[in-house]
């Protein structure tokens, strides 16, 4: 039951839907933000590069650090690790311990080298075959080899070697992987630092655009004085400087996506070069489509943002004299 | 449509710029503010257009006691006003046109009937043909014209206007005032504060004189 009331119109103008001319103000406002923008070009550009270079940062090290993560994926086999069983322990109990670990969530395969066939190896490969014949028992225990599954982390993997290492059959567990845990606890530091370098650059945005939106004021004060005398709500002022925010955030946002590709760009040649070298199959990973909109969107958030305080405390002391 | 009720306004470093001061203007009436310089004239209007608040009494405009205007409703109580000013207050950034479109655009008025009120309101001061000028190329009579096509744009009921002819050579004076008079035949209340008397008396218009705040003399040639 909603009953329009003409209140004494002026005069017999047509009345467009409430929606249409909240969506033709911000139109043209936009527009207007947009064209006094490329009025000063230069000026626009140094900020638009600004925001974009800081952007562009912190996601390049992003990128670097997923690119290094599957490197390093694709190194799973050098983290497994060989458990040593007691040397009184069976074939048969030997055999069920391997199928027990292997049965866990974390482990990705157990592979058993019972004693008989790490003595054959061992004969083979270390060329002390006669003197091994001169044992009269076989010296060496059985062994597993365990390859944990490619979910685990640093520390989760550690912790599958020390319950590994606390079963009553294990005599001892062998890491000789180390340094790829120590990779891993790098790369969480890296990640880490990206989040904290991050937001302090999203702050180090949030002046820049806030300080460019103030002078942005100051010099259209008279202005602002002119329309609030006319009648402009608070509102109605500070959209075009909201409009100036949003366009520096999707232009700079715009711009450090198109820095990190070029320079995934310019990587992919040696990164190629380097797998030929090594016969793997290492590929730069891009920017997916859900990371670049989310460049764009923080971008975008991070210039509306400073613009809504900057134009809120300013437009309030602004008043017509 | 104006009324002020022991009006006194006083300003943080003491001085009275209005005091104890009542006056009636009606609908339909054109009535001159005169006065020496600080003798109150701009402050009556300021508070009429709520850019002042009255340290004590009351100031009714069209039968909204301004004392409950709250601060936000401030923008859409100047909308019902319009008001020119001596220094005309354009945007130089922008042509006539837009100067003039201005007052319809924050009251939200669709682009086509913005631009029919425009044409027309450019019309009645004589400038449509300089609408795409930019108003610095024009004359201070012609921005001044260009200043009350934006303040009647609206076609608000009432018109306050603080020394539109400050500016101006005698000849040019009239020919504002003829405009300011052709509103006030169509109905819109009007409010001008003026030192220039002689020009008054040719128009033989109500003339309230103001001295040191308080009301000197309401003379209405008509009574």
């Amino acid at each position: 039951m909603a009953v329009t009331r003409h209140s004494d119109a002026v005069a017999p103008v047509s009345t467009p839907g409430a929606f249409s001319i909240w969506l033709n103000r911000h139109a043209s406002t936009s527009l207007g933000a947009l064209g006094r923008l490329s009025r000063q070009p230069f000026a626009s550009l140094m900020i638009v590069l600004v925001i974009g270079v800081t952007l562009a940062l912190p996601a390049a090290i992003n990128v670097l650090v997923k690119n290094a993560q599957s490197v390093s994926g694709s190194w799973s086999s050098a983290l497994d690790f060989s458990v040593y069983l007691k040397r009184d322990l069976s074939v048969s109990a030997a055999e069920e311990l391997g199928q027990l670990i292997g049965q866990r969530a974390d482990v990705e395969s157990v592979v058993l080298v019972t004693a008989d066939e790490a003595l054959v190896e061992f004969k083979q490969q270390s060329g002390f075959g006669k003197a091994l014949d001169q044992l009269g028992n076989n010296p060496l225990p059985h062994t597993l080899i365990v390859r944990p599954s490619p979910g685990n982390t640093g520390a989760s993997i550690t912790l599958l070697q020390e319950e590994i290492g606390n079963l009553p059959e294990t005599d001892l567990v062998q890491v000789d992987t180390e340094w790829v845990q120590r990779f891993h606890a790098i790369l969480d530091i890296v990640r880490q630092t990206i989040a904290i370098g991050s937001a302090l650059l999203g702050i180090a945005i949030i002046v820049i655009i806030g300080n460019t939106i103030r002078l942005d004021i100051e010099n259209r004060r008279e202005e602002i004085e002119v329309t609030k005398l006319i009648g402009a709500s608070n509102a109605f002022v500070r959209r075009p400087f909201l409009w100036t925010g949003f366009w520096y955030g999707l232009l700079g946002g715009t711009f450090a996506l198109l820095l990190v590709q070029y320079g995934l760009h310019l990587l992919k040649g040696p990164v190629t070069r380097l797998a030929g070298l090594y016969q793997g199959n290492i590929t730069v990973i891009s920017l997916s489509v859900a990371e670049s909109s989310a460049i764009i969107g923080v971008a975008v958030f991070l210039g509306l943002f400073a613009s809504w305080i900057t134009a809120a405390r300013h437009m309030q002391r602004i008043e017509p004299r | 449509m104006i009324q002020l009720d022991n009006v006194t306004k006083r300003f943080p470093g003491g001085q009275e710029a209005i005091s104890e001061l009542s006056l009636t203007v009606e609908r339909g009436e054109m009535v001159f503010v005169t006065g020496h310089s600080g003798a109150g004239k701009s402050t009556l209007l300021r508070l009429i257009a709520l850019i002042e608040r009255p340290t004590s009494g009351q100031v009714v405009v069209d039968n909204q006691n301004t004392r409950f205007v709250k601060r936000r409703k401030i923008p859409a109580y100047r909308r019902q006003i319009g008001m020119v000013f001596q220094d005309h207050r354009l945007l130089y950034d922008r042509p006539v046109f837009d100067n003039v479109a201005l007052p319809l655009i924050i009251a939200g008025i669709h682009h086509r009937d913005a631009e029919r009120r425009v044409r027309a309101a450019l019309d009645q001061v004589g400038l449509l043909h300089k609408e795409k000028q930019n108003p610095q190329t024009l004359s201070a009579g012609e921005q001044q014209r260009v200043g009350i096509a934006r303040a009647i744009v609206t076609r608000p009921k009432l018109l306050i206007a603080d020394e539109p002819t400050g500016n101006l050579d005698p000849d040019l004076s009239l020919e504002v005032m003829r405009i300011f008079r052709r509103f006030n035949e169509v109905g819109v209340t009007l409010l001008i504060a003026s030192h220039d008397i002689s020009l008054i008396d040719r128009l033989g218009c109500r003339r309230i004189a103001l001295e040191d705040g308080r009301l000197q003399q309401d003379i209405d040639p008509w009574q």
